[in-house]
């Protein structure tokens, strides 16, 4: 199993690409995953889903 | 007569490599300097001697004040004590050295502050507070953690105690050997099979380290993801997930070095039927004794992940070992299970190529 340190760079890049050009109109909303729809529970119980939704939009603004 | 005209602590000891040639004054004053450096190790090794600090850190007051001391030292003895030297004397050049040493301090300090907002010095030097009875201890309970009973970690003051004091505290030496050990039997087994070469070290030792860092950057993840509030650092999750090492290291060690043994003790022996015993043997016991072992490393290493998960990340109640229902303690019990079962896999897929 060669795998080598510029491989796993070059595969971070391309899944962090991946996740940065997810639409926000055109393919979120569409899914139920958008940012309008996480906002919630204000409890200390954010689930799996917010916390998902949340990363895919922290990546997409860092990545702007 | 050497060029003295370097900067920084490469001359305090080119000082000290003239002073010796000079004759007496020179002996004198480095016997002074030898008997001050002497000292100073002293003081700080009795303060390292009690329990709130971790050892003997003589490195962040120790080179770099006694390098700036021996230079300070040197200076006015550079003048006055070899009248003689016409370019020691010169002030001119004593400007120059005196400069450039402090240059370096300087750019000594800058590079000191720069890695330490990048890798955390101070904090990974915990992790290697250990010696040999912590590292014995630790050895026995990855491989038998059948026996252990406690396994808290000690707190003094909000702080985790050092490995040095507590046996269940994570340690980053048993990984980092463990990960060197394993390259070199990687390339022992690849040797006996004749399959070796250089380069493929370097394959090895690349492609466990990437495994490594994706295993880890699973975890977090996956931690991020159920919120789960725990102290667990990034540099603990490494810790934790750099002691499958040992066992990859004994599985290698069982399979190629008894096989490879008992292949050497049929050479010498000269009975035909005896031969063909013992090849049949050596073959057998190789494939043999490497599943055998496989299977013990690797269900001692998922008792041991469950064991340290399950006080860091459970909640106390479930952690006492009652039933505690609730979505959020399920999933938190789903990804005790996960992390400590991707252990064997692992251990599984790392160490099969490696046999024939």
């Amino acid at each position: 199993m060669a795998f080598t340190l510029y491989s796993l760079i070059q595969a971070a890049i391309l899944c962090i690409n991946a996740v940065a050009v997810l639409h926000e109109e055109r393919f979120l909303s569409k899914i139920g995953w958008g940012v309008d729809q996480s906002v919630g529970g204000f409890g200390d119980e954010p689930g799996i889903k917010v916390q998902l939704m949340n990363l895919i939009r922290s990546v997409r603004t860092v990545m702007r | 007569m050497k060029a003295p005209l370097t900067a920084g602590k490469g001359c305090g000891e080119k000082r000290h490599e003239i002073f010796n040639t000079q004759g007496v004054e020179g002996a004198s004053t480095t016997g002074k300097r030898e008997a001050k450096h002497n000292m100073r190790l002293r003081n700080s090794s009795m303060d390292g001697s009690d329990g709130s600090q971790l050892f003997d850190d003589t490195s962040a007051t120790g080179p770099g004040a006694q390098g700036v001391y021996r230079n300070q030292q040197a200076g006015p003895q550079a003048a006055g004590g070899l009248p003689g030297q016409s370019l020691l004397s010169d002030p001119m050049s004593n400007l120059a050295m005196a400069y450039g040493s402090s240059l370096a301090s300087q750019g000594r300090e800058m590079v000191d502050k720069n890695l330490d907002r990048f890798i955390p010095i101070s904090k990974l030097k915990y992790y290697f507070a250990v010696d040999t009875v912590y590292v014995g201890k630790k050895l026995g309970i990855l491989v038998f953690p059948y026996m252990h009973e406690n396994w808290e970690v000690s707190y003094q003051q909000d702080i985790p105690v050092a490995p040095r004091f507590d046996v269940n505290a994570p340690d980053l030496y048993i990984p980092t050997m463990g990960f060197i050990t394993y390259i070199l039997v990687a390339g022992l087994a690849l040797g006996t099979q004749n399959r070796f070469s250089p380069e493929l070290l370097g394959v090895q030792a690349s492609s466990a380290l990437v495994w490594l860092i994706m295993e880890v950057l699973a975890v977090l993840l996956s931690l991020y993801l159920v919120t789960v509030n725990t102290d667990l650092t990034t540099i603990d999750l490494l810790a934790f997930s750099g002691y499958k090492y040992v066992g990859y290291v004994l599985v290698h060690i069982s399979a190629n070095i008894i096989s490879s043994a008992v292949s050497l003790v049929n050479h010498q022996t000269l009975c035909f039927s005896r031969m063909i015993l013992g090849v049949v043997a050596g073959l057998l016991f190789g494939k043999l004794a490497y599943y055998l072992s496989l299977l013990w490393c690797c269900a001692a290493i998922f008792v041991f992940m469950i064991r340290t998960l399950r006080l860091k990340l459970l909640s106390e109640a479930a952690a006492e070992g009652k039933l505690v229902r609730g979505a959020r303690n399920q999933l938190r019990m789903y990804l005790t299970m996960s992390i400590a079962a991707a252990q064997p896999v692992f251990m599984y897929w790392l160490t099969y190529h490696l046999i024939r």
